[in-house]
């Protein structure tokens, strides 16, 4: 008899959550499901799932596309060398470069990205101290490049922490046994520390492109509003269009799209250990 | 020797600030077992991890056939390692992990497949080839990790307490499989470990060290029968050690009784520190002993009994196939060849380590 009230116990205290969900989750989503599937009269539709087909939405997809791609592989190129020089450091200076390195996740977001609008900015301080050394001034601001900054200056540490993860959780004996083997740095990093740490930059992966692909506030700030990714299609569709069923008809269909990609890395991941944080 | 394969010439070692090794000096014969012997923290792990080339000492030479690697990093060391905790490559299949030091040396996949099959008959381990190693007990892991390195081929194999982490019984079963083994690929072995006993069955030279000292070197019986001072005598094995007096040659005084002994060369009427196996001292009835006590405690041990008897305020430990009624007086009796004279310490690390 006291497994069953234990059990209610443990769903008792897991109430909260289960509101949580149900509230700011499960119901916007059939929300807007429901918005996606009709269309202003209320009559069942599906004409704003396929409207992400359109030229200039699939204009917007591909550019959301590539700059996620881009975002994701900078990110990635930047936290291995990272985490492995972080790897080398006593406990102390590690547990300071940790701290650095999420230290600006602590400022407001939107903040960050103005900041950046700043430097960027054609007299910015960036082409003020390219200009000291004879280059530029650049134009930046308003084009890809600032969108690609600004999107991996966001999503580096949820890129670095996972594979920081589980880069510390390989054992230095590993290491130790590889070189003893016969393997120099580069050979222990491609046959031991990288495939191990494959859980954490799958992880990674999920965590940074997914965002990126998204988000529209960067590129709104850094884009001058020019450029459009599908994320800003799908904000201006409910703010100056107006048109809240296509929106919600591009959302649902960019989720879809997304699940899919996830799908896959999660195949990937059952085949090695389990992932460090997703 | 005049054929040492390895040398390692007035190592020192400190870390933080605290001295580990100081003018260690060793040399290791071509195909031989050496064991390395001693209590943790005595420096023996710090001198395998010198040779590996994982740590570098602060002074002196390691030579390799005559050739100074002291600078060399450990994957450019024709020498391997089995590590206490296996370390296989848990990304790898067994065999993946058997090849990955030969696919560095770029040998052919023909080649490959041959050595992971003789390796694997070897350890003992056929049919595991594609068996992921966490799925494998911990001998099993050894028996790996063991393969893993005698394919490379090394001149050394460095074994730093490889049987630490399995059980008494799956320990022993692998110690006769380690003598089979080093017979069968016929490379040297440098072996560190704390259990004497394991020491004593493999080696065919063992260093007891203490405190980054070597406190006798010599062959499993002359360690075992002749230990040199009191930490040796009492670190392999139980053993009685007791004050006396050396009378003269071949006469020692224990306990105001005079015993004929063996030894000689310790001068008249000197101090000494004397040595009794338990399993040497018999007991007979008081009048025919040297010694006469109370038994305190019998207790069974499986092939003996072990019994206490006070003698004068010491407490002699005996090994008998015979108990002895707790509270009767006897008479403890010994062969003069059993006793074994040693000078008293003249040095911390030459004493007994007492349990804090």
């Amino acid at each position: 008899m006291s497994k069953p009230r234990e059990l209610n116990k443990r769903t008792l205290v897991a109430s909260p959550y289960a509101v949580w969900v149900l509230a700011f989750t499960v119901l916007p989503l059939i929300v807007i499901l429901q918005y996606a599937m009709t269309d202003a009269a209320g009559h069942l539709t599906f004409r704003h799932l396929f409207e992400v087909f359109s030229p200039i939405h699939v204009k917007a997809a591909l550019f959301s596309l590539e700059i996620a791609a881009g975002c994701t592989v900078f990110c990635i190129l930047l936290a291995y060398p990272m985490v492995i020089a972080m790897r080398h450091l006593g406990m102390k200076q590690r547990g300071f470069s940790l701290f650095i390195i999420i230290l600006p996740m602590w400022m407001n977001f939107i903040l960050r990205i103005l900041a950046w609008q700043m430097i960027l900015s054609n007299n910015g301080i960036l082409n003020f101290l390219l200009g000291k050394i004879g280059i530029g001034p650049l134009q930046i601001a308003n084009t890809p490049a600032a969108i690609m900054i600004g999107v991996v200056y966001d999503y580096l540490p949820y890129m670095i922490l996972p594979i920081y993860t589980a880069i510390m959780e390989i054992n230095e004996d590993l290491i130790e046994a590889a070189k003893d083997l016969g393997a120099g740095s580069f050979t222990v990093f491609r046959r031991v520390i990288f495939p191990l740490s494959i859980p954490g930059l799958l992880s990674g992966i999920v965590m940074v492109f997914v965002p990126s692909m998204t988000s529209f506030v960067v590129s709104d700030i850094l884009g001058g509003g020019k450029l459009q990714l599908i994320g800003n299609v799908i904000e201006q569709e409910f703010t100056t269009g107006n048109d809240w069923h296509a929106g919600s008809g591009l959302s649902v269909s960019l989720m879809v799209f997304v699940l899919i990609g996830m799908a896959f890395t999660s195949v990937s991941k059952t085949e090695g250990k389990e992932s460090v944080i997703w | 020797m005049s054929d040492a394969i390895l040398k390692m010439e007035s190592i020192s070692k400190s870390f933080d600030g605290k001295e580990i090794l100081k003018d260690f000096d060793l040399e290791i014969g071509r195909n031989e077992f050496v064991t390395l012997l001693g209590p943790s923290g005595c420096g023996k792990s710090t001198i395998l991890r010198i040779i590996g080339g994982f740590v570098k000492p602060d002074a002196g030479r390691v030579l390799f056939e005559g050739r100074d690697i002291t600078a060399l990093p450990p994957e450019k060391r024709n020498i391997n390692t089995v590590f206490q905790k296996y370390s296989l490559f848990p990304h790898m299949t067994v065999g993946e992990n058997i090849a990955f030091g030969l696919k560095l040396k770029k040998k052919s996949p023909e080649y490959i497949r041959e050595k992971i099959d003789y390796a694997l008959k070897l350890v003992n381990m056929e049919g595991y080839e594609h068996r992921n190693p966490e799925s494998l007990s911990g001998g099993q892991q050894q028996r790996v990790a063991i393969a893993r390195a005698i394919v490379n081929e090394p001149q050394v194999l460095l074994l730093d307490e490889p049987l630490g982490a399995l059980d008494l019984k799956l320990r022993r079963v692998m110690q006769r499989e380690l003598i089979k083994i080093k017979q069968e690929v016929g490379i040297t072995f440098l072996y560190v470990t704390h259990d004497q006993e394991e020491a004593l069955m493999m080696s065919d030279r063992i260093l007891v060290m203490n405190k980054g000292i070597v406190q006798q070197e010599g062959n499993s019986k002359s360690i075992y029968d002749e230990p040199q001072n009191a930490f040796v005598a009492d670190f392999i094995g139980d053993s009685n050690i007791i004050g006396g007096i050396m009378v003269r040659d071949r006469l020692v005084r224990i306990q105001g009784v005079e015993i004929p002994c063996v030894d000689e060369g310790f001068g008249n009427e000197t101090p000494v520190d004397v040595v009794i196996r338990p399993e040497d001292l018999e007991i007979v009835s008081p009048e025919n002993g040297y010694l006469r006590g109370q038994v305190q405690s019998v207790i069974f041990k499986g092939a003996y009994y072990e019994i206490k008897v006070e003698s004068k305020g010491y407490e002699w430990m005996i090994q008998s196939v015979d108990p002895a009624p707790v509270g009767e007086t006897v008479g403890l009796t010994i062969d003069p060849d059993n006793i074994q004279i040693m000078h008293k310490p003249v040095s911390a690390d030459e004493e007994v380590i007492r349990d804090e």
